[in-house]
């Protein structure tokens, strides 16, 4: 399957050239751009790991952009996100957020159905690719892509 | 004079003004609300009133200004003739001024009158004591032919009385994951009749095609065709099923609205027991209602989502009600974390200027004096987080481009019969909808002019989504080109 967390994700993936673009619409604005990664593809995993700390006042595009080509290098097999911070007062929150790489294979979720009285059912989300440790729920076992 | 005197009891008019200007303040007997200090043309209102605009015809006769003047008393402390016990009182402080009246250009005895009232008029955190207060009595004034509450400025002080939406657009957003593009959403249809089960269906189809929620129709309370909790049951399952599919947060607007608060209540808990992440209620449910329920959604950690049902009997003449832009402002002060406010290019009732003007009053922190919006007040909401503006009613993927360009990006565009009707089947319409929102939020953001490339932007992400072809070709050409019923008395021409 293929999680469609983020901005973009119901187009096809973004070229080097689109990602671009939209960071430097971030910058425009005067936001801050950082890169995360993840193994966790679940929902409410909110908080990627960050790959170095966000970028202010760059001034364009290309900066960012080579960042986001050595994180998608190191990590490989993993969820890669390109997120813009809007700082400013009354926002302070998250602007724009979207997937840039995604593991090869990626095997969705588990629906677990708790029965409790009355017809109730306590539902629980289990990621499939969490059957394993963080750092080997992609690719092959020693690194390499599928 | 506003009382007209029965015949037998001889009194000329100019003589009765005369004396009534000769006569002390306290003699017992009717003197003109003006002269009973409700107008005061050298009012500076403070920063700490509440100001209102009220569009009103008074009767052929009636001076504009006692008018104005009327409707300050009767909306504050006085009564039809002088009391004595108004000297037990520090009046003055408390008798609200009508401190200016404008005739309107182009319609012919309609004025605007600007109204402040103290602040200690009115109970901290109370929407209904301001709405008993401001509307609760002048409406049916017989000197009036019609009156029309505009808007209203809540000055800071009152504004920090209340609590607010219970999260506000950046938390929904924090809390669903969601950036950087309008959320989308559906209503269940047809709206009534369906068992509970198909429903979950419905809802199903529509979230895991790929909008954001769905949503109980305003009158899917508890009917015997389906009780409300077995739609709960149902709902539930569908939103959890389409999360499964996904990877992406998703939710239902579980209506809770019923005839007790004990029972809404007892529905709300029900759906935060079954993991939804929002609830809805309907504006019908009365502004206590919905102070109740704002509180329970901030304790409780679920989104609330109000439909403004009934709101058209009372918002769309020009010259009679209360404009929606007021039932905005209490609404997000009360507050709720949604809102219908107008699609502009849908099937219902919206002016553009209008829609733009409520949805700045709902987003905003600070909204200026704006009359080609309809705006007629500077507005502080201070650190107040937004409501979420809500567009629904006939509107369709093909019309993206100007949904975008009228209504932003802090917005949920709900496409019931557009997801639902679309040929290829629910999941198929729901996957158009989200195709085209994102193709149409990337070319922006790429810097192409959306608005007039927009029909393009949309045929090439159908080139990739056969969806959303299928959308254009049966809804391409539809539109609703009505003349609005309610519209700026000012609009911007270019000089150049």
């Amino acid at each position: 399957m293929r999680i469609t967390q983020g901005t973009f994700s119901y187009l096809p993936d973004l070229t080097a050239d689109e990602i671009g673009a939209q960071i430097q619409y971030a910058i425009d604005r005067g936001w801050a751009v950082g890169v995360e990664f993840t193994d966790d593809p679940h929902p409410r995993n909110v908080l990627w790991e960050m790959w170095g700390l966000p970028m202010f006042e760059i001034s364009d595009a290309s900066a960012a952009m080579h960042e986001v080509t050595a994180c998608v290098q190191a990590w490989p097999d993993h969820y890669v996100r390109v997120s813009a911070y809007d700082a400013s007062l009354g926002r302070q929150t998250t602007a724009l957020s979207f997937i840039v790489n995604r593991p090869g294979d990626e095997p969705g979720f588990r629906l677990d159905r708790q029965e409790a009285g009355d017809r109730r059912i306590r539902y629980s989300l289990h990621a499939y690719a969490a059957d394993q440790p963080s750092g080997q729920r992609y690719g092959h076992p020693n690194g390499q892509r599928r | 004079m506003l009382m007209r005197r029965r015949a037998g009891v001889q009194r000329d008019e100019g003589a009765s003004m005369a004396t009534a200007q000769a006569q002390d303040r306290w003699s017992a007997g009717v003197i003109p609300y003006a002269q009973m200090g409700y107008y005061d043309a050298d009012y500076v209102p403070k920063d700490t009133d509440i100001l209102a605009a009220f569009r009103f015809v008074p009767q052929p006769g009636v001076p504009a200004v006692e008018a104005g003047a009327a409707v300050a008393g009767e909306s504050s402390t006085a009564t039809w003739t002088v009391v004595w016990t108004d000297r037990l009182t520090a009046h003055q402080h408390y008798q609200a001024k009508c401190y200016r009246v404008d005739p309107v250009p182009g319609r012919d005895g309609e004025y605007i009158a600007y109204i402040a009232y103290d602040i200690d008029l009115f109970e901290e955190g109370s929407i209904p004591n301001l709405t008993s207060s401001i509307i609760g009595n002048v409406f049916g004034f017989k000197a009036l032919r019609s009156l029309r509450l505009e808007d209203m400025r809540i000055p800071l002080h009152y504004v920090k009385t209340f609590r607010g939406p219970p999260h506000g657009i950046v938390m929904e957003r924090e809390y669903l994951g969601k950036y950087g593009r309008p959320l989308l959403g559906a209503t269940t249809k047809p709206k009534l009749g369906l068992s509970a089960r198909n429903y979950g269906r419905v809802v199903y189809e529509a979230l895991s095609g790929g909008l954001d929620f769905t949503k109980d129709d305003e009158n899917i309370n508890s009917q015997p065709f389906m009780r409300w909790r077995d739609r709960f049951l149902f709902a539930m399952d569908g939103v959890q099923r389409a999360v499964q599919r996904t990877g992406e947060i998703k939710g239902h607007y579980l209506n809770v609205t019923a005839a007790s608060m004990e029972d809404m209540y007892e529905r709300a808990e029900f759906a935060r027991e079954l993991g939804s992440i929002i609830v809805m209620v309907d504006l019908t449910v009365g502004y206590t209602a919905l102070h109740s329920m704002s509180n329970w959604a901030r304790a409780n950690g679920v989104l609330l989502h109000l439909h403004r049902a009934g709101h058209g009997t009372y918002t769309r003449q020009k010259s009679h009600g209360v404009s929606f832009r007021v039932i905005a402002k209490w609404c997000r002060l009360i507050g709720v974390d949604h809102i219908h406010a107008g699609t502009v290019v849908g099937k219902l009732e919206g002016d553009p200027a209008m829609v733009r003007g409520y949805y700045d009053t709902l987003r905003e922190s600070r909204i200026p004096q704006d009359p080609g919006h309809g705006i007629y007040f500077d507005q502080d909401w201070g650190s107040m987080p937004g409501t979420m503006p809500v567009a629904s009613g006939g509107i369709h993927a093909g019309q993206m481009h100007q949904l975008l360009d009228y209504l932003g990006e802090d917005v949920i565009l709900q496409f019931g019969g557009g997801t639902i009707g679309h040929p290829m089947g629910i999941a198929a319409g729901a996957t158009a909808n989200r195709v085209a929102v994102e193709s149409m939020i990337k070319a922006r953001n790429e810097g192409r002019d959306f608005v007039r490339e927009g029909e393009q932007i949309l045929a090439g992400a159908a080139r990739h989504c056969p969806e959303l072809q299928a959308a254009i070709d049966t809804w391409g050409d539809i539109t609703f080109n009505y003349e609005s019923t309610d519209t700026p008395d000012v609009t911007l021409t270019p000089t150049s």
